[in-house]
């Protein structure tokens, strides 16, 4: 059992992977090293617990990455995704470390698999956990309590008190009960906000109570919003969240990765008046499924209905839950409670403005709607082969963007200078590094860079 | 053959709704054999399910890995799942399988069987016929435990076949080609499915820590059990074909093979035994765990009373030891077919299968 008025060298506020990378370096310097996760045991590791990868640098061909993938053509991603909107100096440290990174975490437990089946696409650029997140989550566990790490389950963070440049105790709620705990140095590693839809709602307004939170309940920003109140700099737009479309039916937290639905591009996708409202294949999906998450969001209800036929069931990867099966459109409208006329009629323009040519399900194939509006440029079939098939598509979110302003050193900046003993790292300080967009798999290679920096600086400073 | 409606079509459906959530999830597919199974499928049949089943060797890590175990509401616990399955998968091809469902699922069965074949071994030695020769057959004549073993021995192997037959149709089997048998082997000969896939083992005893004793300890027992066994059967050549009689010296084969062999199965076994009581019963059919602790001792008896049976054979205790090994022996052979025995048989198959499948 963890002793609330023992004296801790560094306590990191969070449990996930960029809370594990801190304390683990800290515990290495020599640091006496306190984890608070607000989760329940089963539920550690925020939602790196979710994660499959991370995308690392490397030079040439490297355990499970193929060929190279180098500085350069890394930060050009980025800049493609965030359109600039990022913090040049902070990234590319991230993309020269994460290279290192992969060493370390395999010293640390982490292990590695080829890309999955299905994820070709990603076998340069980013190396996948075996087991996924929570396997990696669970390796870090037990390094970092290997190393004496202390860690309290069910510790929620409400407060840091702030007196000047630094952090002087740091209120925890237990069990029912209150604790104001002290350290020399602290970590805050607590993620976005995004599992307190009341925020999201001030950002997107109400809207965002239909949303559906891809991973833990646990991320509600509470660290986040203190310290930003405390006159913390802050960066990111604190109205923006990285959203995508998911099946309908998934629960509102904690799906994680099987609730995605790759169907969108070989479909025909309504909204709740049986009306298209956008491109289905404007672009391959890896490059739209973002885009979709917001134009979800924008129709009635934040919800949309997917609708194929069975030429395409057997096109994308499956997902958790069957799809909804009929041999007519209008049975089809009946379950998914659509007009069934106005689908009918949308899906009969569609398929009139189907065009003959060459279908092909994984490149861009041109085949294109004509005279329809708004069109379909790729993958255009007509929907005519029962059975019918559909899904219902809403909004999920994955991260907020908004964050703490860190340097080089993790150190976390106020008005006048750095907080002399506050670091943060990952996704509370993510927003230095993706202003907008995402690149898959930057999220763990920020948290694995900063985590360990922080670390490391905390207990540097602690044991001066 | 009507053998898939015995099935338990909801540990079957249980097992498909959670194969079809790692469908597509897929972050565990280098564990083992099971999810690049699974990730060349997109719908399952009860076949396939009962395959799947035979294929997981229950090391835990797609368990501990995931994100979706209870409290989720996906409720993922894919090594109970499959181990029910394949438990049902076993007794219902079995025949009768109403005596198999008694013998995996009851170690009190399983114990007392034993205990009366043992008896009856006690009242066989005092009536059989004995040779004059020394050693144990002052006891028993060889011809007499001939008699008594070979029936003993190929009739519950026939039986298995049988079962195999019924669990090779059930999952579609095709015509066996050599290359699928040397691939099923290579992957026994390691217990490859026991690694982890990175070679730091399974999470059988403490939580999710990797470990390769399980998997040390099962080879000890499967090669030690072989080697027993081959040791028995160069004996009986040898006796036959050689006309050599027992006993042999310790530099004979059946010797060179049958001590180190019965001191591998007992470390094995115990071993075994041991992290049985560590681990988490409800990560695998809970219901079987007497029935499976039975049989693993049985196979302890079974070798450390071999063993003894060399090292005290000149004291008084001979004829005791005898009866107890024989019994034990006799046992192990009549129950193949109704015990975990089958295990070895049917995971056998579905190795095999799965390297037609990879072709
Ligand atoms: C479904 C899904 C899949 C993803 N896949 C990938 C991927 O493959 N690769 C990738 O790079 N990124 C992926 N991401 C993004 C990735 O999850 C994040 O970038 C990364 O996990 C952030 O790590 P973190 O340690 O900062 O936050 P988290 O892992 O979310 O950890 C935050 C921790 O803080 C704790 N906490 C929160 N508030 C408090 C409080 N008040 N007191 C105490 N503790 C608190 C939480 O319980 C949690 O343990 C994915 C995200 C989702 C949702
Ligand atoms: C085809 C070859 C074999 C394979 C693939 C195999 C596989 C396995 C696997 C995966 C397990 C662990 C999971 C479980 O309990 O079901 C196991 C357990 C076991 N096996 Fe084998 N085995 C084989 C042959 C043998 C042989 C020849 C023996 C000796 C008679 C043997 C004895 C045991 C024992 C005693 C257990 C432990 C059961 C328990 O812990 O409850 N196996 N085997
Ligand atoms: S066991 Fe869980 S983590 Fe592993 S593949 Fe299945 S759903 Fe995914
Ligand atoms: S328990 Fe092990 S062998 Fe069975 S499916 Fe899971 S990872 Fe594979």
């Amino acid at each position: 059992m963890v002793d609330p008025r023992a004296n801790y060298d560094v306590i990191v506020v969070g449990g996930g992977n960029a809370a594990l990378c801190a304390a683990i370096s800290a515990a290495e310097a020599g640091a006496r090293t306190l984890i608070l996760e607000g989760a329940p045991k089963a539920y550690r590791g925020g939602n790196s617990r979710h994660t499959r990868n991370f995308r690392c640098m490397h030079g040439e061909p490297m355990a499970v990455l193929t060929d190279s993938y180098g500085e350069q053509e890394y930060f050009e991603d980025l800049m493609k995704v965030t359109q600039g909107n990022t913090d040049e100096k902070l990234a590319k440290l991230a993309i020269r470390s994460s290279q290192e990174c992969y060493a370390w975490m395999v010293e640390h437990g982490v292990r590695f698999q080829p890309s999955l089946s299905g994820t070709l696409s990603l076998s340069r650029t980013n190396a996948f956990f075996m087991g996924g997140g929570k396997a990696l989550v669970n390796a870090y566990y037990r390094t970092a309590q290997n190393l004496g790490v202390d860690v309290l389950y069910e510790a929620h963070v409400t407060h840091l008190e702030r007196e000047g440049d630094r952090i002087v105790s740091i209120d925890v709620e237990h069990q029912g009960q209150q604790h104001c705990l002290v350290s020399k140095a602290v970590v805050v590693a607590s993620g976005g906000f995004q599992a307190d839809v009341d925020w999201l709602a001030d950002a997107w307004g109400p809207a965002a109570k239909n949303f559906l939170i891809r991973g833990t309940p646990y991320n509600r920003g509470v660290v986040l919003k203190d310290l930003i109140g405390q006159e913390l700099e802050s960066v990111g737009d604190p109205t923006q969240c990285h959203a995508v479309a998911i099946d309908g039916r998934a629960p509102k937290f904690d799906g994680g990765i099987v609730t995605r639905l790759d169907c969108v591009p070989f479909s025909v996708v309504v909204n709740k008046e049986g009306l298209r409202f956008y491109d289905e294949g404007e672009d391959v999906w890896p490059k739209r499924y973002a885009i979709w998450g917001r134009l979800v969001a924008a129709q009635p209800d934040q919800v949309g209905y997917v609708i194929i036929d069975s030429k395409s069931l057997e096109l994308f990867m499956p997902s958790v839950f069957p799809p909804i099966k009929a041999d007519t459109l209008e049975e089809l409208a009946g379950k998914l409670g659509l007009p069934a006329t106005r689908l009918q009629q949308t899906i009969n323009e569609f398929n009139n403005a189907c065009t003959e040519g060459r279908f092909h399900p994984t490149e861009l194939d041109g085949l294109a709607t004509q005279g329809l509006m708004p069109p379909k440029s790729n993958w255009a079939r007509p929907i005519d082969t029962p059975p019918y098939y559909g899904y219902t598509l809403r909004t999920g979110v994955t991260f907020t963007y908004l964050g703490l302003k860190v340097d080089e050193s993790a150190q976390v900046q106020g008005r006048t200078g750095p907080m002399k003993n506050l670091w943060a790292a990952g996704e509370i300080m993510a927003g230095s590094i993706l202003g907008q967009g995402y690149l898959a798999g930057f999220g763990m290679t920020i948290g694995t860079v900063f985590g360990r920096i922080a670390g490391r600086e905390a207990a540097r400073y602690a044991n001066n | 053959m009507q053998t898939i409606e015995l099935v338990n079509l909801d540990a079957i459906a249980e097992a498909r709704r959670q194969i079809e959530i790692c469908n597509a999830c897929r972050y565990c597919e280098s564990y083992c054999a099971v999810f690049p199974a699974v990730h060349s499928k997109r719908a399952f049949s009860d076949g396939d399910i009962q395959q799947l089943s035979n294929l997981c060797h229950n090391c835990r890590g797609c368990y501990y890995a995931c994100q979706y175990t209870a409290p989720h509401e996906f409720g993922l616990n894919l090594p109970k799942a499959l181990a029910e399955v394949r438990q049902e998968s076993w007794e219902s091809h079995a025949r009768p399988g109403a005596i198999a469902k008694i013998f995996h699922r009851s170690g009190t069965a399983l114990s007392l069987f034993v205990v009366l074949a043992a008896a009856l071994l006690v009242w066989l030695i005092q009536v059989a016929p004995k040779s004059s020769g020394e050693g144990f057959y002052s006891l028993m004549s060889h011809n007499a435990m001939v008699l008594l073993f070979v029936p003993a021995f190929t009739l519950p192997i026939l039986l298995i076949l049988l079962s195999l037959r019924g669990y090779w149709q059930t999952i579609g089997g095709e015509p066996v080609r050599w290359r699928h048998v040397v691939g099923a082997f290579g992957s026994i000969a390691k217990m490859k499915n026991l690694s982890g896939g990175h070679g730091d083992g399974c999470n059988f005893e403490a939580e999710d820590a990797f470990s390769n004793s399980r998997r040390r300890y099962h080879q000890a027992t499967m090669y030690g059990f072989l080697l027993c066994f081959a040791a028995t059967s160069v004996a009986t050549l040898m006796h036959y074909g050689l006309e050599m009689s027992a006993p042999y010296g310790i530099f004979s084969l059946p010797k060179l093979l049958g001590i180190p062999g019965g001191v591998l199965l007992s470390i094995g076994t115990l071993g075994l035994a041991s992290l049985k009581l560590k681990a988490d019963r409800e990560l695998a059919d809970a219901r079987v765990w007497g029935g499976e602790m039975a049989f693993v001792l049985l196979l302890f008896v079974v070798s450390t009373s071999g063993l003894a049976l060399y090292f005290l054979r000149e004291t008084r205790l001979l004829n005791e030891l005898l009866s107890l090994h024989l019994g034990a022996v006799l046992a192990l052979f009549l129950l193949m077919p109704f015990s975990k025995m089958v295990h070895g048989f049917f995971r056998l198959a579905a190795l095999i299968r799965d390297e037609q499948c990879k072709a």
